[in-house]
């Protein structure tokens, strides 16, 4: 294949209702990264139904082209439609590298789109960057997390990645900035359309897997009983995030298994882990450890678990956290 | 009916343990498991045949010893078992893996195929839908609940960031499942005695139906360029201090982090 002919950093813009899903902002904050090391173009791929008045949004966000493909089929997500536009534009246009965001819906179209197209797809990205003879080198967490590993995809085109939310920054609002907005016209392939939406239902999600979790706090010993942990998941609620244990208070009763961090519960890593009175035995670390950043709050200044935590505090969790669930809570209204 | 589930076999990373000098895995003695989502998959197969009688073919790919969990799904009450091994499928990424497992799909019989959502030894979530694309089959990924209709359509519940949708399609499409659908049933005690007299069989390039060119790492598009470890981090710092100070100087690292 001829590499040459392939430019420019397109990026999925995920709309949901009409609404931008803040992923594809923050993809293209990365992509403007991207585009200026290889003195390339950022591209928004706009797709939905009566949505072309998002296209400013998106070139203030750092998009130097806005592709607005508005059509009736893209009103809703289904892989079908979503996967042909793409691939149309593709095709038309030529992109070197075309970034997804790792949601339910990024999650189901990239694969599809990497067959389709017959091209690499790296999955869950945390780095992105380009390399001297200008390749895309795509940075993820291999087996277990605790392994890095950079991925090329050297002689196809285009480069295709996914990153979960919250893992690139995007780039201040500037209204200033210029760009153009090109209107698409996707020529559907109908008789391809097989699935059905018979209803979408938003709800109060049951609470997720820790091991899924991008914020944890977690209770030891010195949260001491159900009211401890129920002060937890008030602060927990104030952070989207879900309450996990250390195995004393696994083994004592007062939380289940299933949320036992450790050894011999499960292994974590979140994006931030809270240990609420957790002294931080060897084993309570292995499970833990490898979380991006961690704060302690313990009694003990001797406790191990401050020789883990990015951030100590010597005090009593009973008196700190109703005090941060209070202004976190003040803070969100 | 005929339904096929493909299944992986993993390492329990529940299991993985960290050498507490190193901060390295500990590799050794960690069992390995069918996939948990490829499980709860099977079971939505065999939920299926108990209530509308159907035929369950399972296949997976890998070393020789990926047998064991073909068993497992014999002992929890899977007829067919298909183990694709060769040397040609080696080093292959997602891509490579998916035109193996489609190559092999194409010669068998199906009106629903099942894969779990992902494996937990890589979390890409991308096989399914790659399978599906090769074989021109409509996709449903996220699936928390099928139920059928006895004729053709299948009605689905997929789960989603904020609830959950449900779609209808019908049948042949693959369906991509997460383990939390069903809880998966025990291996008979008959079961187990009889898995291991009965024929697995053992599948090569020779018995499928894709290009050679699309197997394995030259059927690779993707390459690791390097790995490497994450440094093991310093200890950060510790304060001792009034709550209310406490409290805002968590928040100042929230805001710095960008978790607020």
């Amino acid at each position: 294949m001829d590499k040459s002919q392939y430019k420019d950093v397109y990026v999925f813009i995920e709309q949901r209702e009409g609404v931008i899903q803040k992923v594809a902002i923050e993809l293209l904050g990365k992509a403007r990264e991207l585009a200026d090391s290889l003195n390339e173009k950022v591209v928004a791929m706009l797709l939905g139904y009566e949505i072309s008045d998002k296209a400013q949004e998106l070139i203030a966000y750092g998009a130097d082209v806005v592709l607005c493909a508005d059509e009736r089929e893209l009103v809703q997500y289904t892989t079908e439609p979503y996967a042909q536009a793409i691939t149309q534009i593709v095709h038309e246009r030529k992109p070197s590298v075309v970034l997804i965001g790792a949601t339910t819906i990024g999650r189901d179209l990239g694969p599809r789109l990497s067959a389709r197209l017959e091209t690499g797809l790296t999955a869950d990205c945390t780095g992105l960057a380009i390399s001297d003879d200008r390749e895309l080198l795509m940075t993820r967490p291999a087996f277990g997390g605790n392994l890095m590993a950079t991925i090329i995809c050297k002689e196809h085109r285009p480069q295709m990645s996914t990153v979960r939310p919250g893992v690139m920054r995007a780039k201040p609002k500037d209204e200033n900035r210029q760009g153009t907005v090109e209107n698409v016209h996707i020529a559907f392939d109908k008789s391809k359309f097989k699935v059905k939406v018979l209803e979408t239902i938003k709800e109060q999600k049951n609470r997720i897997d820790i091991t899924e979790a991008k914020v944890l706090v977690s209770g030891g010993r010195g949260v001491g009983n159900a009211e401890g942990f129920e002060m937890l998941g008030k602060l927990a609620e104030t952070l989207n995030a879900e309450v996990s244990s250390s195995r004393a208070m696994v083994d004592a009763g007062v939380m289940p298994h299933d949320r036992q961090v450790g050894q011999t519960g499960k292994t974590v890593r979140p994006d931030l882990y809270f240990a609420m009175g957790i002294s931080g035995a060897i084993q309570h670390l292995a499970g833990m450890e490898e979380s991006e950043f961690i704060i302690a709050i313990n009694k003990d200044k001797y406790a191990p678990i401050f020789n883990t935590a990015d951030l100590g505090i010597v005090g009593d969790v009973k008196k700190i956290v109703p005090l941060l669930t209070e202004k976190l809570a003040a803070m969100r209204k | 009916m005929k339904i096929i589930v493909c299944i992986k076999q993993v390492p329990d990373t529940t299991e993985i343990k960290l050498d507490p000098v190193t901060g390295t895995m500990i590799r050794d003695g960690v069992p390995s498991i069918m996939n948990p989502d490829d499980k709860g998959g099977l079971e939505m197969a065999l939920a299926l045949k108990d209530k509308y009688g159907a035929h369950v073919t399972v296949i997976t790919m890998g070393p020789p010893q990926a047998d064991d969990i073909l068993r497992e799904a014999f002992a929890m009450g899977a007829d067919r078992a298909i183990h694709l091994s060769d040397r040609k499928f080696a080093g292959a990424d997602t891509l490579a893996t998916s035109n193996a497992i489609a190559g092999a799909l194409r010669v068998l019989d199906y009106d629903l195929i099942i894969t779990g959502r992902q494996a937990i030894d890589g979390d890409t979530a991308q096989v399914g839908p790659q399978i599906a694309e090769h074989l021109d089959l409509p996709q449903v990924t996220y699936v928390e609940d099928l139920q059928f209709d006895g004729e053709k359509t299948f009605t689905i519940r997929k789960s989603t960031e904020e609830g959950y949708q449900m779609l209808q399609v019908e049948g042949p499409c693959i369906v991509t499942v997460l383990a939390t659908a069903n809880k998966a049933r025990y291996m008979s005690v008959r079961g187990i005695v009889e898995a291991y007299d009965r024929e697995v069989e053992v599948w090569n390039y020779n018995n499928i139906s894709v290009d050679e060119a699309k197997l394995g790492l030259n059927g690779s598009p993707t390459r690791v360029w390097k790995s490497f470890t994450k440094g093991a981090k310093a200890a950060g710092k510790v304060f001792e201090m009034e709550p209310e100070e406490a409290a805002n100087l968590i928040i100042e690292k929230l805001k710095e982090k960008f978790i607020i």
